[in-house]
């Protein structure tokens, strides 16, 4: 089996990923949706780093997961702010900032 | 130890089998209505991706990834999830004109493009593997910690910055300022009762009359009207029923009738 | 050409004409209310201080002999720009020095009979003012050594003209007929000013001296255009034909500014300008061609206009068209015909102020009624003005030996030297002179009395009849005075040069058949308007008779080959403006605006349409890669 199989896992995860964040209101699941786009990305790093015998990329993808851990506790934080004012974790609710 | 290495047979079983659940909890995820259930099926995909990175000779990774994920990010999915209402299930009608489809389409679109222009790419690439560099410093923990603590040590101290910054952030997002000290139980009683407020239910409209309405103000024992029985905004306006005198007598004679 | 001398003894006053009118112009027209009472009396003194020292100037040339009489006096360098140089400088001459006095002594009468004349009005202060300047313009005029000095003189009577032509401005009619001449002004000022650019480039110099000296260097053709362009400037400020059409409104003006400034001085600017430009006719034919046929139509059209309007001051200034006719005719002649142009003028210039000041006379007596068929029978309530204004109708019609036969008849004669069917012209406007003249007098002064009610007919005051006498005096005796003690010829030829030519027949027998022609007029005229009864209302009158009475459809002319091609160039210009300009900028405008409104229906607001975009952009990215990577 060759490795590039998982290059091709990480771009169907990808790609599912980013329909989520499309299509779903709720703005917990858009974020777990970013979450899938993460790991996919962490997918391609750490395959690649075993093709090019190399350990950098499993370091990236450690870095990347403590952003995103970062980032989901910030981003937690606001849906539940928002959700507090709003009275509703929809993603389209607060379109205030249009034309 | 340049030489390709061949991927053997139980790996490729590791990686259809897991490979194929994780695009289960994928679509899973992205399927459901609940939120709950989401965060279910995206916990099986995590954990499966962490198969597949110990698969692809990352094993810290894979327990990170464990750690990480499946264990502190989708745990506070959940508790959000909670805090917000777990039953919140998403209507699935979807309220932006096209925008389903066009994700639909731009989504596939972007699998195969991704796929096709990636197979074509890789089809000829070797594997050099990562034997070497993990025997290098011993194994693949440590090659890792001599690169963070080396040549990422800056990176790494910045996701620190990043980290504490994060979490500071969050408890500032959810804190909720009082800007006098919150009254307790004796303090909001006392309040009610200094400055002369009813101290019980007001007399509901038109109790002993014959209309019911709110505009009618209740009778009091006496023979009475009770000002108070009636909204206040009826009272400003001057909208009060006035009482017929005719149905006081009405209604004594009749009490007074019955009683006998 | 005479040497240029400087400026010496009483001559280094020459300035000081100029500066004493400017002097009380200034001084009436910033001064204030607080100059009302004694304002006009500062007025009557700077132009009689100025006509005093022109009569001493006068006395000083005479002292000297002919060839030393042309005097320079440069005060600054006025313009100095690359090659072109203009000076602040005068040039008092021959030339220069009858006008200096016919403009004082003329104006100063005029100002002496304007205190009489407008003793009741309000604003008697600014209307000196106005004078004033106008008498330093005028002086400035005719006294500059250099075409540009002129312009300013120029531009400067005509700036007075406008505000004394509007003076009553109040009257719609008054501010119409001074918007009217200043506009048709400008259009000969247009010809001065592009005839004193192309002196420049011709000659490098704009200076009499250094123009005049320099003609036979130019082509004849770039004279010609010169010339023909003066002309222009002269036609615009001397109301002739074609830009005759401003000078009969002018008489909504007061009565002395019209014998100032419409008569005797301002509307013979234009004999000024040509007579002084004489080097340059004399070398080009066609311009001074075409400065006969120019004159020779304005002196038929100006009688013809005098002979049917019923406005007295009207018919006046139709009579002061044909006159000046009369002198750009003579101008155009030549060498033959420049003295007795300024000799015309001179004499013209006296007898019609006095005409327009017997005018205003009765005027006044009439309650400032101009229509003629409402006056009648004046002569025994009028005498001085009615003995006065006989005066200068006997002048006017050239009776001998009143001053106007004697310059009218040199101008006739001169026409025949040069050509025997121009002098027939010339004899017949003067039979018209004769008839029109004739039906003002008896209009005015005889028949029966046709007045309005509440008139009450009365002699003007002494300050008002005592400058009608002195210029009376001058109507009659002046001709003879110049002619025979004055010697003009040999005055004005230094500067003008003169020449004569035989004629093929005795000057006895011209002098005749005019006279006979004048009296025929004059005869038909007493006929028609002395004999029969005036009706008060016009009668219908003949074709000729009505064309005159629109002022032979010279507005008219104006309307349809002017004022209507402009309104409606205007007008178009105006609409492309508004849709063509406006139309296309703020179509754009528009355009931008509904491109906008669409395109911010984009941001919706919506983080997930975001999204979707975010994603295309990464599809198009990644296909462009691809499609990048197959070739």
């Amino acid at each position: 089996m060759n490795p590039s199989n998982y290059i091709l896992l990480s771009a169907v995860l990808f790609s599912i990923g980013a329909i989520g964040v499309l299509v779903r209101r709720n703005a917990i699941i858009v974020f777990m949706s970013v979450e899938l786009m993460l790991n996919a990305a962490n997918l391609s790093f750490v395959t690649f780093a075993r093709m090019n015998g190399n350990l950098d990329g499993q370091v990236v993808a450690f870095f990347v997961m403590v952003v995103a851990a970062a980032e989901v506790v910030i981003g937690l934080a606001i849906i539940v702010t928002i959700f507090r004012t709003r009275r509703s974790a929809s993603i389209d609710e607060p379109s205030l900032l249009k034309y | 130890m340049n030489e390709v290495i061949e991927p053997n047979l139980g790996e490729t079983l590791v990686f259809w089998i897991c490979g194929g659940l994780a695009v289960v909890g994928a679509l899973g995820m992205v399927i459901s209505r609940k939120a709950v259930h989401s965060a279910l099926w995206i916990a099986l995909t995590m954990i499966n991706l962490a198969i597949l990175y110990v698969a692809n000779s990352a094993p810290f990774l894979g327990m990170v990834q464990v750690v990480v994920y499946t264990g502190a990010v989708m745990m506070l999915f959940l508790f959000v999830l909670m805090v917000v209402g777990v039953d919140s299930s998403d209507s699935l009608i979807e309220t932006i004109k096209g925008q389903r489809v066009a994700a639909l389409l731009l989504g596939v679109g972007l699998t195969i493009m991704l796929v096709a222009g990636l197979g074509a790419g890789l089809s000829g690439a070797g594997t050099i593997g990562l034997d070497a560099a993990n025997a290098a410093d011993g194994g693949n923990v440590q090659g890792l910690a001599r690169l963070m603590f080396s040549d990422y040590i800056i990176a790494f101290q910045a996701t620190g910055a990043l980290l504490i910054t994060a979490a500071v952030g969050a408890m500032v997002l959810t804190h909720r300022e009082y800007w006098q000290p919150r009254k307790s139980q004796r303090e909001l009683s006392q309040d009610r009762f200094t400055d002369g407020g009813h101290p019980g239910n007001k007399p509901s409209p038109g109790v002993y009359a014959r209309h019911n309405a709110v505009d009618t103000p209740a009778l009091l024992p006496d023979g009475s009207t009770s000002a108070i029985s009636i909204p206040a905004p009826l009272r400003a306006r001057d909208d009060a029923r006035a009482i017929d005198v005719n149905d006081i007598t009405n209604v004594r004679r009749l009490t007074e009738g019955e009683s006998e | 050409m005479t040497e240029l001398m400087p400026a010496e003894g009483v001559f280094s006053l020459i300035w000081l004409l100029i500066a004493l009118p400017l002097a009380g112009a200034i001084v009436l027209l910033f001064g204030g209310r607080r100059t009302n009472s004694w304002g006009p009396y500062l007025g009557v003194l700077t132009v009689s201080a100025s006509a005093v020292l022109g009569v001493l100037m006068l006395l000083g040339l005479l002292d000297r002999p002919a060839e030393e009489r042309t005097v320079e006096q440069t005060l600054f360098t006025w313009v100095f720009v690359g090659d072109f140089q203009a000076d602040m400088a005068f040039q008092l001459d021959q030339l220069s020095m009858v006008f200096v006095l016919l403009i004082t002594i003329v104006g100063a009468l005029i100002h002496v009979y304007s205190l009489g004349y407008m003793a009741h009005d309000p604003d008697r202060r600014k209307f000196f003012g106005y004078l004033n300047l106008f008498v330093a313009a005028m002086l400035l005029l005719v006294l500059a050594n250099n075409y540009l000095l002129v312009y300013v003189g120029w531009e400067g009577v005509g700036l007075a003209s406008f505000l004394l032509i509007g003076f009553w401005q109040a009257k719609p009619s008054a501010a119409a007929a001074a918007k009217k001449a200043f506009i048709i002004n400008r259009v000969g000022d247009v010809g001065l000013s592009l005839a004193i650019m192309l002196m420049f480039v011709t000659f490098g110099s704009v200076s009499f001296d250094d123009v005049f000296r320099s003609t036979s260097e130019a082509s004849e053709g770039t004279l010609t255009a010169i010339g023909l362009l003066l002309l222009l400037a002269a036609a615009g400020k001397s109301a002739q034909f074609p830009l005759q059409a401003w000078l009969l409104d002018a008489m909504e003006g007061p009565t002395p500014v019209s014998a100032l400034i419409h008569a005797a001085t301002m509307v013979t600017a234009g004999v000024y300008l040509i007579v002084r430009s004489n080097a340059i006719y004399n070398a080009a034919v066609w311009a001074a061609t075409a400065v006969v046929i120019v004159g020779l139509i304005t002196i038929f059209m100006g009688a013809i206009i005098g002979s049917a309007k019923d406005d007295i001051k009207k018919s006046l200034a139709g009579s002061t068209m044909s006159q000046i006719g009369y002198m750009i005719f003579a101008a155009g002649l030549g060498p033959i015909g420049y003295v007795f142009a300024i000799f015309h003028l001179l004499t013209h210039g006296v007898f019609k102020a006095g005409l327009f000041l017997g005018a205003g006379s009765v005027m006044h007596g009439m309650n400032d009624n101009v229509n003629m068929r409402r006056y009648g029978a004046l002569k025994g309530l009028m005498v001085i003005t009615f003995i006065t204004f006989m005066a200068g109708y006997l002048a006017i019609i050239g009776i001998p030996p009143f001053s106007g036969f004697w310059s009218k008849d040199e101008i006739i004669h001169a026409a025949f030297e040069r050509n025997a069917f121009i002098g027939i012209a010339t004899i017949l406007a003067a039979g018209i002179t004769g008839f029109y003249m004739t039906r003002m007098i008896a209009m005015t002064f005889f028949g029966k009395p046709r007045w309005e009610e509440g008139v009450h007919p009365h002699e003007s005051p002494a300050v008002m009849t005592i400058p009608l006498i002195i210029l009376a005096l001058g109507s009659t005796f002046m001709g003879m005075a110049l002619l025979f003690w004055g010697n003009i010829e040999s005055w004005l030829e230094p500067v003008t040069g003169f020449a004569s030519e035989p004629t093929p027949l005795p000057t006895m027998f011209y002098i005749g058949v005019t006279l006979v022609v004048v009296i025929i007029g004059a005869v038909i005229g007493w006929i028609t308007y002395g004999v029969k009864p005036v009706p008060i209302d016009p009668p219908h009158g003949s074709w000729l008779t009505r064309a005159a009475r629109k002022d032979l459809y010279g507005d008219a002319v104006n309307d349809v080959l002017v004022v209507q091609p402009s309104l409606a160039t205007a007008r178009y210009l105006s609409w492309f403006d508004d849709k063509g300009i406006d139309g296309f900028v703020n179509g754009i405008a528009r355009w931008v605006g509904l491109l906008a409104n669409t395109l911010r229906r984009t941001q919706s607001g919506l983080v997930r349409s975001y999204a979707l975009s975010m994603v295309g952009g990464v599809f198009v990215v990644v296909l462009a890669l691809l499609l990048v990577r197959m070739n």
